[in-house]
């Protein structure tokens, strides 16, 4: 099969999200991937005898409940289970824990102030304030407000009136909250430095920017609009890894009647008369198709995918300066049993959530400043996990998977390419970092995979190993991503589409960029809509 | 009952406002604490026989509308001889010299020459949406009536009158960081360094900080070059005085206002701190709006959710001042005598201002700072001795809440920044005559200005436009009753503008409406 109607340039969530949609308007659809495997950075792999990792992304709430429902993943093997709570461990030896119960954290935040437990009660109510207004926007194509066309000029009334709604007062801290930094958003809330140490940790993830970085609260949301069973904010794990995500995604995709080729890496997407003929493959094969939408990121999928012929050298400029910035490593760990972490205790429900161990705010801005002078953070941040403690098919019996993110990591080490023994040096960073509050964890281990931007890139094909596909400051976001005039889903060329997290409203496995780039081609190829309207549940 | 105005403050954005009033036939009273009209605007003798502007020491925005309503000119303001040049020292060699739309030498790449000329011109263009809003009171977020519903189009048009391409730019431009911004245009690091200061001088945001942008579009919405005022500072703020005074405003110095007086939710007077109280139907205050409220009005005057908002408005500062008194003029290494008395920069690199501002973010001083530093003395001999020089630095960064305290560290850190000049004008110490350094502490102390900043709050976009200083105290007038706020804490924000001072002057005029 060398014709396709559609052709899809990545098997990662967003592209097989993207296909599934349009296989299901009836379109002949066909996904080609370039590992041999699928899922970009949703994948589960067995990488160590009996052990199944998480080894990109690990965890599971942001997937529009919308696209679960509509492609019946449910059907299609994905299951995703909450986990309860987290903790956040001090220097001193004691935790503040995150307690799912939100009387009972509010209770535990009063041990350390007792107005940071009232403020917690306003804290809660104001973001989720902002989540309802940001996950209203997700499902829906940016206008571009410099447009005077009807669908721009329609789409920016309703966002306007949306606002609008909010009323001067919550409008006011709406601006607020997308332009200041994690650290000084909480300042206005807290007192107790381990308080805001265990809030900034989400407004940190996945960017190259510190907690005093204006801009920050708003990556707070992308870790907070989620939900898992309708329970905003809630986060979980999808049963035998994220590659379940991506397995659902590909059966719903072939029960449409798609198909998807692996080792299949796509060198150009072949353009002739101004517009999109198809792809060509590093093998020299052909595919031809009048739509190629591109999973890859912006600067992969203009500077990669087009021949420079074929793109305007201002847009080349463009993608060229679109920030990507790799800021984050990952620790993928098979363990012999589960170490004992002793501030917690033992058989603390707390152990199955995420354990963070930056107690202050400060430690996390040092850690900042590491990663800015061309190092990885000497006392890093961890969002660390034991996913089998939930979902007991990740490891053997009586085993264990421990799952370790970590923040920052550069994408060149004082300005050289990562080598192996800076691999090394970084893996004995964040043990040290762990093996702080659990003795026993070293002994335990049997195995440790350690990625940097290096194999995130070489692997998965995340430039700069930025796990969102570029930067999330406002810059990038909404209309102006991945840049000012190509927001809408639409390459520079016609029939060239894209569908990546680079698109909007971005990363963190949401399915929403390839479902809303699959309803732009639905409309431009003149096709019944296949692809859900966003909820009003909120 | 009285009609008397009292204005409390003679800062220039007091003496703006009193001068508007009083020519508006306004029974007009400033009460200034200080001994000299001006407040961050002055002139003083830090040694004897040598003078130096105390504050500010540059003029950059002062709106030419207030100049030419005031006819200041006739009040004694003049310019002195400076070229409005920019002198990025450089210690190894050639400075870098621009003078705001081209760099006229020490490139050392050759194509960052059109791409500054570029890039200052699209700035330029950007700024005047932001001067098109100076003027005028911030819009209302809201569409309760239309005067505040045309308000906010209004902005949108003038956004869309941009144009499309600077549109773009400004939508995608505005909460971004400087460096960015440098390394998307830029090669040159002496380039790179003296256009990342311009982004952060007087804020406690570092190159990489959202928002300064902002602040250089701020910097750029007046003329594109600084200017000298003959006298420094301080006749800025003479001649608005005379102003005020031309048009029957009375001015009393030394007296240092205590309290703002509020009955039943209304300003009815302030109490003097030699406890002499003066009646009046109206109060403005020039003071900062943290000073104002939590010392002046009390927060138990305000409802608890505007206190809470005062409170957290952010108003650190991390700008020290050095004054120099000198026997000769220094010689700052490759940079010829012609350029001494013109604006000079130590910070050759982006990088460099980064590494300066991380401390800061601790409560510790930059061990290697940035200087804007200006030789008024050149221009204006009046200000030394004969033969004789000043030097006014602005040194950043130096935050006001250091840990351990400035008293302790204050010498500590003068020699660490005579360090830095030595190493770029080798010799500097042996023409050093005397030293004063104000450090945040001493801003506040001296000038009043809460946390020694020098805009009266951080001119972030969370702090900008409607938000200034605070949401519900953008539009001059506050809660209580004929109580206004007229200084840089509010719209459109720091550096000696005036137009804060004139704004407040027309919303009092119609009434307290907006």
């Amino acid at each position: 099969m060398n014709k396709a109607d559609v052709i899809v340039v990545g098997a990662g969530h967003n592209g097989l999200t993207s296909a599934a949609f349009l296989a299901k308007a009836g379109l002949k659809v066909l996904v080609l991937e370039k590992n041999p495997w699928i899922g970009g950075a949703a994948v589960s792999r067995s990488l160590h005898k009996d052990w199944i990792y998480s080894n990109c992304s690990y965890v599971c709430s942001l997937l529009r409940p919308e696209i679960f429902r509509e492609l019946e993943l449910g059907k299609h093997g994905l299951h995703v289970v909450p986990y309860g709570g987290g903790v956040t461990f001090t220097r001193d030896g004691d935790i503040l824990g995150n307690y799912v119960d939100e009387e009972v954290k509010r209770r535990e935040i009063m041990r350390y102030s007792a107005r940071d437990g009232d403020a917690y009660l306003r804290y809660s109510r104001d973001v989720m304030r902002q989540c309802r207004l940001v996950r209203s926007l997700l499902m829906r194509t940016p206008p571009d407000p410099t447009s005077w066309r009807w669908r721009d000029l329609t789409e920016m009334r309703h966002i306007g009136r949306e606002f609008a709604a909010l009323g001067p007062a919550v409008l006011a801290d709406t601006i607020r909250f997308h332009t200041m930094s994690i650290a000084d958003y909480l300042n206005e809330y807290f007192e107790s430095d381990v308080v805001k140490a265990n809030l900034a940790g989400s407004g940190i993830i996945g960017t190259a920017l510190g907690v005093q970085s204006p801009g920050t609260a708003y990556v707070l949301l992308h870790h907070y609009m989620g939900d898992v069973d309708g329970q905003m904010g809630a986060w979980g794990f999808a049963r035998g890894g994220m590659g379940a995500v991506s397995q659902a995604l590909a059966g719903a995709l072939k029960s449409f009647g798609g198909t998807i080729q692996v080792d299949a890496p796509v060198a150009q997407i072949v353009v002739r008369g101004g517009r999109v003929r198809g792809v060509a493959l590093d093998n020299g094969d052909e595919y031809s198709a009048p739509v190629v939408i591109s999973g890859l990121d912006p600067k992969r999928t203009f500077l990669g995918l087009l021949a420079s012929g074929d793109l305007d050298p201002a847009i080349a400029k463009r993608a060229r300066d679109f920030k990507i910035r790799g800021s984050s490593g990952k620790l993928n760990i098979a363990l012999d049993g589960v170490p004992t972490f002793p501030a917690l205790g033992k058989n603390n429900p707390l152990a199955a959530g995420d354990m963070h161990f930056l107690d202050s705010l400060e430690r996390y801005e040092r850690a900042y400043d590491d990663w800015k002078r061309g190092m990885w953070s000497q006392d890093p941040y961890l969002d660390l996990l034991i996913p089998s403690l939930t979902d007991p098919t990740m490891a053997p019996p009586g085993k264990h998977f421990m799952s370790v993110f970590v923040q920052y990591v550069p994408v060149k080490v004082k300005g050289q390419d990562w080598t192996d023994a800076d691999r090394d040096a970084f893996k004995k960073t964040v043990f040290q970092q762990i093996s702080r509050y659990s003795p026993d964890f070293e002994s335990l281990v049997l195995h440790a995979e350690v990625r940097t931007p290096r194999e995130l890139e070489a692997e998965v094909g995340l430039t700069e190993g930025n796990i969102f596909q570029g930067e999330l400051t406002f810059d990038q976001l909404l209309f102006n991503r991945p840049f000012p005039g190509f927001a809408q889903y639409r390459g520079p060329v016609k029939g060239m589409y894209m569908c990546g997290s680079g698109t909007h409203p971005g990363g963190g496995v949401m399915a929403a960029p390839g479902a809303n780039a699959a309803r732009e081609v639905l409309l431009d190829l003149k096709r019944g809509n296949t692809v859900p309207n966003g909820w009003s549940d909120d | 009952m009285t009609k008397r105005i009292i204005i409390v403050g003679a800062g220039h954005n007091g003496l703006v406002c009193a001068a508007y009033l009083a020519r508006a036939g306004r029974e007009v009273l400033v009460l200034e604490a200080n001994a000299q009209v001006g407040g961050a605007a002055v002139t003083r003798t830090f040694a004897p026989g040598y003078q130096v502007p105390a504050v500010a020491h540059l003029l950059y925005g002062f709106d030419p509308v207030i100049e030419r309503e005031l006819q200041l000119r006739q009040h004694g303001l003049t310019d002195a001889k400076s070229r409005g040049l920019t002198v990025a020292l450089n210690p190894n060699g050639a400075p870098l010299v621009h003078d705001g739309r081209q760099v006229l030498s020490g490139l050392s790449h050759a194509e960052d020459r059109q791409a500054f000329a570029d890039f200052m011109h699209k700035m330029r263009r950007l700024a005047v949406l932001l001067k098109r809003q100076h003027g005028r009171t911030p819009p209302k977020l809201t569409w309760a009536s239309w005067r505040d519903a045309w308000s906010l189009v209004r902005l949108a048009l003038q956004m869309r009158l941009l144009g499309r391409a600077d549109m773009r730019e400004l939508l995608r431009m505005i909460t971004m960081p400087m460096h960015d911004v440098l390394e998307e245009s830029f090669a040159d690091d002496l380039l790179k360094g003296a256009l990342a200061v311009d982004a952060v001088l007087g804020t406690k945001l570092g190159p990489r900080s959202g928002n300064t942008v902002l602040n250089f579009l701020h910097r750029h919405t007046g003329a594109s070059a600084p200017r000298v005022p003959v006298g420094g500072m301080g006749a800025v703020s003479e001649s608005l005085a005379s102003a005020a005074r031309a048009a029957g405003a009375q001015i009393r110095l030394g007296t240092r206002v205590a309290a703002i007086n509020i009955e039943s939710g209304r300003a009815t007077g302030v109490t003097l701190a030699s406890g002499e109280v003066i009646g009046a139907s109206t109060v403005v205050s020039g003071a900062d709006p943290k000073t104002t409220f939590e010392h002046l009005v009390g927060l138990q005057h305000l409802e608890a959710e505007l206190a809470r908002r005062i409170h957290h408005m952010r108003c650190e500062g991390t700008a020290a001042k050095l004054h120099v008194a000198l026997r000769a003029l220094p010689q700052f290494t490759g940079v010829e005598v012609a350029l001494v008395g013109e604006r000079l920069l130590i910070a050759p690199s982006a990088l460099y201002v980064d590494e300066a501002f991380n401390p800061a973010k601790y409560g510790e001083y930059s061990s290697d700072p940035i200087l804007e530093i200006s030789i008024p003395s050149i221009a204006d001999p009046t200000l030394a001795p004969a033969g004789h020089h000043v030097l006014s630095a602005i040194v950043q960064y130096a935050p006001a809440q250091l840990t351990g305290g400035w008293e302790a560290q204050r010498a500590a850190f003068e020699a660490r920044v005579l360090a830095v000049l030595e190493r770029y004008a080798p010799g500097f110490g042996s023409h050093v005559v005397a030293t004063e350094l104000l450090t945040p502490a001493d801003l506040e102390a001296q000038f009043g200005l809460r946390g020694g900043h020098w805009h009266h709050g951080e001119l972030t976009l969370d702090q900008y436009l409607t938000l200034r200083p605070v949401p519900g105290l953008g539009h001059y007038a506050t809660p209580v009753q004929a109580l206004y706020l007229c200084g840089a804490g509010c719209h459109p924000g720091g550096g000696v503008m005036g137009v804060a001072g004139r704004n407040a002057a027309c919303v009092i005029l119609q009434g307290g409406v907006s």
